[in-house]
């Protein structure tokens, strides 16, 4: 992610979109449905599609979603990066609930633009310190013995906008640089055994076959451990944008390291220090130092709805919905204050639980109009609690771009819309 | 192939994660169970296994198995392992044979750099900048540049040899990697004007920040975030919002977003 991110930009602002903040101001507290309705489809009458034929099968050959859910889209912030190829567009998490992100909204980071690959072209080399340097094909690797994980991918630069405050009004820009998806692949640790690593061995550099090469060490403790060579995502073959056929997956660790489009692994004993994991990934501090190799993604959480993008629409009986994960194992508890963090109620989590993997958080609230500063809190099962911004940036500063994990804070107005705001 | 079907299968895909350590892969025999024994038998050895390894962690150590060889996946020979194999690491492992001086670097730089990267590595437009922000990185607003940031001449020079020019990845000759890297080296005043780069000259080149990086230290300095008791109740004073994201409005235009309360 481009140093870009972080800057609370004066230009942009003068050459700012108007955007949202002039919408919350038409909506005023007047009552909105979400969509106009029509009464020729509403009881008494009879709904038009209730007395007409639909469209036949096979005319939707790869099924799309809803023509009315529109908003469930992937969204770009142009002004971020020079140009579209490296660059990123976002999860609309707000528009999303469970624990899975449908393929297509997985958020993109591309370096060098999304590569095409023919899988039959398609080959995974192994090789350095091995003693037989191998190469896979696609089918060869579709007929090892294969294991499916639900895991979370963040990328180290979510959130990175919000260092130095509230920025970016809506959850999918401030966090929507996650998703989480069923996983089917060939573990890391078969394939190196293939090649027979040598003791000496230390770490292993992944790299794309995209046009920017990608390349990323890795310890080989967590190759060996739960890395996996996936070519399925919820079932399918990996999408383009996600490294069609072949990622590969590094539970909870940073995006960046699950490299896509992946076309080699080479075995060595000391890391590579690529430009990706010094000039980038790495987390510049106040005294002007750098902690690298930061992979594992800190325990976070967020409210999706109601957020800026899904303001409330109705006084009396509300829910808090929101998605929490942490690279360190699982979740055990998500709490949610509507004060801004002065007092806090677990939340319930709903769905399945499992390790480095994206969860589900409700809590319910009668809302009568007040103010409200809602804030999400998640504990991992090694004890680790989300902190507050503050807190981070009394350690870390406001220039380290990745790891922001801070808890997020909306400000639920008397109208029903949300803010991104920053609170001390 | 027959004999590996009575296998027992992959200890990953049993879900089962044997503990690694100090154990090299293809060390040991292998922990075959034949026909009958599967299904049943098979899982009580694990749950065995397992209870044993509760117990006495070196016990299961030496229940450990071979890995299993699928036979599966094709030598990979010299000649394909040569066209992929383009890393460097700092130590100038993997840099390839050629040199180039920085007045060649110049050359190339101008014709396939500048445009982006700007003549003197300033950046032209919102291409990133390549050089100078020097003493930048402790101030409120750090310039990060091969000069001011890169620890190593291999992370930019394996980068330019993978990456670089944008658009146009892997097309430089090795001469014209060694004299563009140079050139850059040049522009943030790390070498001279008559620096040759090769592997011969790779060690003499010092990056001014060698000393900046240090591992990642989270678990010792943040140790204050793990707190099996986080306060519930009166946390903190009244809250005050102190910044607000529609304030700064730079967040991109969404039509079709509602709002409003029934
Ligand atoms: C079309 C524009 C363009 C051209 C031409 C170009 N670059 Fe780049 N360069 C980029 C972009 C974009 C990035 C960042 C890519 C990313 O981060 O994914 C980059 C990144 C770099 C970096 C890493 C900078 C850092 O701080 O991490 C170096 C070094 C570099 N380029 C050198 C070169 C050299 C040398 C050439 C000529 C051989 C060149 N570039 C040509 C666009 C360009």
């Amino acid at each position: 992610m481009s140093d870009d991110l972080t800057r609370t930009s004066r230009r942009k602002f003068l050459a700012g979109a108007a955007g949202l903040s002039a919408a919350s101001l038409a909506a005023g507290g007047a009552v909105l449905p979400a969509r106009a309705e029509n009464a020729k489809n509403l009881p008494p009458n009879v709904a038009d599609w209730t007395k007409q034929l639909g469209e036949g099968v096979g005319t939707r050959a790869y099924g799309q979603p809803s023509k009315f859910e529109k908003d469930a889209v992937r969204r770009t912030v142009p002004w971020l990066t020079a140009t579209p190829e490296s660059s990123v567009s976002f999860t609309p998490l707000h528009a999303l609930d469970g624990i899975i992100t449908p393929n297509g909204l997985c958020f993109e980071r591309h370096h060098s633009g999304i590569a095409e690959v023919d899988p039959a072209d398609y080959r995974l080399m192994l090789h350095g310190m091995v003693d037989k340097p191998l190469i896979f094909t696609l089918d060869e690797l579709k007929r090892l013995p294969r294991v499916n994980k639900i895991h979370f991918l963040e990328c180290a630069a979510n959130s990175g906008m919000e260092w130095r405050g509230a920025q970016l009004n809506g959850v999918q820009y401030t966090h929507g640089m996650v998703h989480c998806v069923q996983y089917t692949g060939v573990p890391l640790k078969l394939l190196l055994e293939q090649a027979g690593v040598q003791p000496k061995a230390k770490w292993i550099m992944a790299e794309g076959g995209d046009a920017a090469a990608m390349n990323r060490s890795i310890p080989l403790a967590k190759a060996l451990d739960d890395c996996i060579v996936a070519y399925r995502s919820n079932g399918e073959m990996l999408r383009p944008e996600q490294g069609y056929p072949v990622r590969l997956v590094v539970p909870g660790w940073e995006g960046n390291v699950w490299v896509k489009w992946l076309r080699r692994i080479k075995v060595g004993d000391q890391p590579w220090f690529t430009r990706e994991e010094t000039s980038k990934y790495t987390d510049l501090l106040e005294d002007g130092k750098a902690r690298q190799f930061t992979f594992v993604m800190d325990a976070k959480s967020v409210i999706t709805a109601p957020s800026p993008q899904t303001p409330v629409k109705q006084k009396g009986f509300n829910i808090v919905s929101g998605l929490a994960w942490s690279g360190r194992g699982k979740i055990i508890r998500v709490d949610v204050s509507l004060d801004g963090g002065r007092n806090w109620k677990p939340a319930r989590i709903d769905g399945p639980v499992f390790d480095k993997a994206c969860v589900r958080f409700y809590t319910e609230f009668d809302w009568q109009g007040e103010e409200l500063l809602l804030q999400s809190r998640a504990m991992d099962e090694t004890g680790y609690v989300q902190p507050s911004k503050d807190a981070l940036r009394k350690i870390r500063g406001v220039n380290s771009i990745y790891h922001n994990n801070g808890i997020q804070t909306w400000a639920l107005k008397a109208d029903g819309e949300v803010e991104n705001v920053e609170v001390g | 192939m027959s004999k590996w079907v009575k296998a027992i299968r992959h200890p990953e895909v049993l879900g089962r994660r044997p503990s690694l350590e100090g154990r090299r892969p293809g060390s040991q025999r292998p922990f075959i169970l034949r026909g009958p024994l599967r299904g049943h038998l098979r899982m009580m050895v694990l749950l065995t296994a397992l209870f044993i390894g509760g117990l006495a962690a070196p016990a299961l150590a030496q229940t450990k198995t071979t890995p299993r060889l699928y036979g599966i996946g094709r030598a990979a020979t010299a000649d394909q392992i040569a066209g992929w194999d383009i890393d460097v690491r700092p130590d100038g492992q993997g840099a390839p044979a050629g040199k180039g001086s920085v007045k060649e670097g110049e050359k190339v730089y101008n014709e396939r750099c500048a445009a982006c990267h700007g003549e003197f590595g300033e950046s032209a437009g919102r291409w990133p900048q390549l050089a100078q922000g020097k003493g930048t990185l402790a101030s409120h607003d750090p310039v990060k540049t091969v000069g001011s940031y890169f620890a190593h001449l291999s992370s930019v020079f394996d980068y330019i040899r993978r990456a670089m020019p944008f658009g146009d990845a892997q097309s430089l000759s090795n001469d014209e990697l060694y004299a563009v890297t140079a050139y850059v080296l040049n522009l943030n005043d790390i070498v001279d004007d008559k620096f040759v780069l090769s592997r011969k000259t790779w060690g003499q080149v010092k990056m001014p920040n060698q000393g900046g990086f240090y591992d990642d230290d989270r678990e010792k300095t943040e140790k204050a975030f793990w707190n099996s008791r986080p306060c519930m109740k009166d946390c903190r004073p009244p809250v005050k919002i102190t910044g607000h994201a529609q304030a700064v409005d730079v967040t991109p235009d969404d039509k079709d977003k509602k709002g409003g309360v029934e």
